[in-house]
């Protein structure tokens, strides 16, 4: 069983950071920080240099970690120096991902990318730009080395890329909740039940991500039927922050650690509320 | 979608999920909209009565002596707005007029294609905004001027290197969020499914005229078509009407400092395949700096069609350096009072190239932009002041 064990016991807490914003070394505390937070999965961004549709928050982290030496080959070794139990899922572009090259072999691909992860402890891809009818190839290198591949619908997903999305995903669905960019916001979108109903039948774990931001947020999200929830600017927003110089480096890991555990607790008072209401029905 | 791969193994859509389904709008109002006799019959009246449609074909004699070949010129530098980009313009802006769309957007290097924005912007009466690297707005001053008398907002990009990839990135972005009531306008043949089909419909009119003028002209086709290629529209344009015919293909890229420097905009002649900006097609290498003394060729990667023309062998590339293009801007100038594109000059360098090294004898070069624009730039090169 892949990543949909995590959603199995209550309601997952699913954060997302770029690795190495604002430095290697910073970034390894910052996800550490996000386990004891309480994340059950951790999205972990390999940055590329051309991103499409991220809002400035996700831009600058990229820009953060690349300029800070950010390689695929680095990512991996990060990976590998993190010392954290929650299973971890690489969420990139499809670039970097056709690019790989692994220097011993020379297999370039997504085969190549695959074991690579693997042979590091990904237990996952998310990769934004890939259309899931150009999928085929990187599903087979998941199968092959045992990873899930997570697939994101937005709100205008239907037909057949949804079927085909559906033949594709394994681990969990993340659900986008609103068009647009991510980025944290004030609030957050009423059409999350509703896209959480085209993918009702689906089997595997639904998460609901964009622009969550607090622990209220959270909540309202779980209430409405999420399995887990994805939350990326609002913590990226407290690495920026720390790399500005507002508060020292230790100070910004608990920052993200508390962020964490009010995400956490209101995604566990969600599932509450939920088995409340679904009791008195 | 086996209109996502017309291009053989390039073009696509590689975009996130939330731009799909516009996209996949936007293909089919394409097929629906624009390919009616209606459609057309206005384009072309627009074209006509507006942008100044049909251009000529002039035969540079003078230049012809100088480079040692027939040098013929499309001059679309005497379209409106000085540079083929109207075509475009006109063509997106009536789609998204019929799309019901009250909003347009687009992003721009040189400047021209921002000012064909705006110029359609007013004409059709749609809200305009342009994004524009602030290295572009600095050294373009002119055509943040005019797109502003027009009435679009300019939007200076200053991410990144502060250039066209970055506005591209901008404008994809303001896309995503606003798409309801926006319509990206392309300004190349780049960018994930429909665009560099779409920019090719309403850049074909260029080599259509050409080949028409060319046959009443001489009564052959010409030996070669030569352009500049930066996305690569103003080259897909003149090239698409004679694709089937027995006319070698050039198109002269923006070489900067030399495709073996690692400054240039040329991942044709030195770039490998990768995905970038929505689309698969040919890139610079992550060790190349994109340069081109050219803003509208200061770009890492070209339109899906051209990779593949460079794949199937039916087109040939060269990155031309900074300074063959300013000697092809200043022998025009000199040789005919036709002052080129900073652009364009890259096409008139590789028809140098051409008649140099080629048996070709008629060479047709799309004279794609005039370059009022590029003065400043000549100013300095020349020191004419």
């Amino acid at each position: 069983m892949g990543l949909e064990r995590v959603f199995a016991d209550g309601p997952a807490f699913v954060p997302y950071v770029a690795a190495g914003d604002p430095s290697y070394e910073e970034s390894l505390e910052y996800v550490e920080a996000l386990e004891r937070g309480g994340a059950d999965v951790i999205e972990l961004g390999l940055p590329f240099s051309e991103p499409i549709a991220e809002g400035s928050t996700i831009q600058e982290a990229v820009v953060r970690s690349l300029e800070a030496g950010m390689t695929p080959d680095r990512y991996f070794e990060f990976v590998e120096d993190l010392d954290v139990d929650v299973p971890l899922v690489c969420m990139t572009y499809y670039n970097l991902v056709a690019q790989y090259t692994n220097d011993e072999t020379g297999e370039r691909g997504p085969r190549a990318f695959a074991e690579r992860a693997a042979e590091v402890g990904i237990e996952g891809f998310v990769v934004v730009d890939l259309p899931a009818e150009e999928a085929g190839p990187l599903r087979e290198a998941c199968d092959e080395f045992g990873l899930d591949l997570v697939f994101i619908i937005a709100p205008t997903t239907k037909g057949d890329r949804l079927e085909q999305m559906r033949e594709h995903v394994s681990g969990y669905v993340y659900v986008q909740a609103r068009l647009g960019v991510t980025g944290a916001r004030e609030d957050v979108s009423d059409q999350t039940e509703e896209s959480l109903a085209r993918v009702a039948d689906w089997d595997v774990p639904k998460a609901v991500g964009f622009g969550i931001k607090t622990g209220e947020h959270a909540e309202r999200i779980v209430a409405a039927g999420a399995d887990g929830i994805i939350v990326g600017s609002a913590l990226v927003d407290i690495i920026a922050a720390g790399a500005d110089g507002e508060y020292p480096f230790t100070e910004t890991a608990q920052r993200l650690e508390s962020k964490a555990r009010e995400l956490k607790e209101g995604a566990l008072a969600g599932a509450e509320k939920r088995a409340a209401t679904e009791q008195s029905d | 979608m086996s209109e996502n791969h017309e291009f053989g193994a390039f073009g696509g859509r590689h975009v996130p999920e939330p731009m799909q389904e516009p996209l996949a709008q936007l293909a089919d109002a394409f097929e629906t909209v624009a390919k009616t006799d209606e459609f057309r019959e206005e384009f072309r009246s627009i074209l006509s009565t507006y942008a100044g449609r049909p251009t000529p074909i002039y035969h540079a004699e003078n230049l012809s002596e100088r480079y040692g070949a027939e040098i013929y010129l499309k001059r679309e530098d005497l379209l409106h707005g000085g540079a083929h980009k109207i075509n475009n313009a006109v063509g997106q802006a009536l789609m998204a007029e019929k799309a019901g769309k009250s909003r347009i957007i687009a992003e721009t290097g040189a400047g021209q294609h921002g000012t064909a924005t705006a110029m359609v912007g007013a004409l059709f009466d749609l809200d305009t905004e342009i994004y524009m690297g602030a290295k572009d707005v600095e050294r373009q001053r002119m055509n943040v001027f005019r797109m502003r008398l027009m009435g679009a907002e300019v939007n200076e990009v200053t991410r990144g290197g502060a250039g066209l990839a970055d506005a591209v990135d901008a404008a994809l972005e303001d896309f995503v969020e606003n798409v309801d009531d926006t319509h990206y306008l392309v300004g190349s043949v780049v960018g994930p499914d429909p665009f560099p089909r779409m920019v090719r419909e309403f850049q074909s009119v260029i080599g259509r005229e050409a080949r028409e003028q060319f046959l009443e002209r001489t009564g052959e086709l010409p030996d070669a078509a030569v352009a500049c290629v930066g996305g690569g529209s103003n080259a897909i344009g003149l090239f698409h009407a004679f694709r089937d015919d027995d006319v070698a293909f050039y198109g002269g890229e923006g070489g900067g400092e030399g495709s073996d420097s690692d400054r240039h905009a040329a991942p044709l002649d030195d770039g490998h395949e990768d995905v970038i900006h929505g689309m698969k097609t040919r890139v610079i290498d992550d060790d190349t700096e994109v340069h081109s003394v050219s803003a509208g060729l200061d770009y890492p990667g070209v339109g899906p069609e051209h990779a593949m023309f460079r794949e199937m062998g039916r087109a040939e590339y060269r990155a031309i350096t900074d300074d063959e293009a300013l000697a092809a801007f200043r022998a025009l100038s000199e040789d005919e009072g036709i002052i080129p594109a900073l652009e364009t000059a890259h096409g008139l360098a590789m028809a140098k190239r051409v008649a140099e090294e080629t048996d070709h004898e008629t060479i047709l070069v799309n004279l794609s932009g005039r370059g009022d624009k590029d003065m400043e730039t000549a100013a300095e090169q020349f020191d004419l002041s």
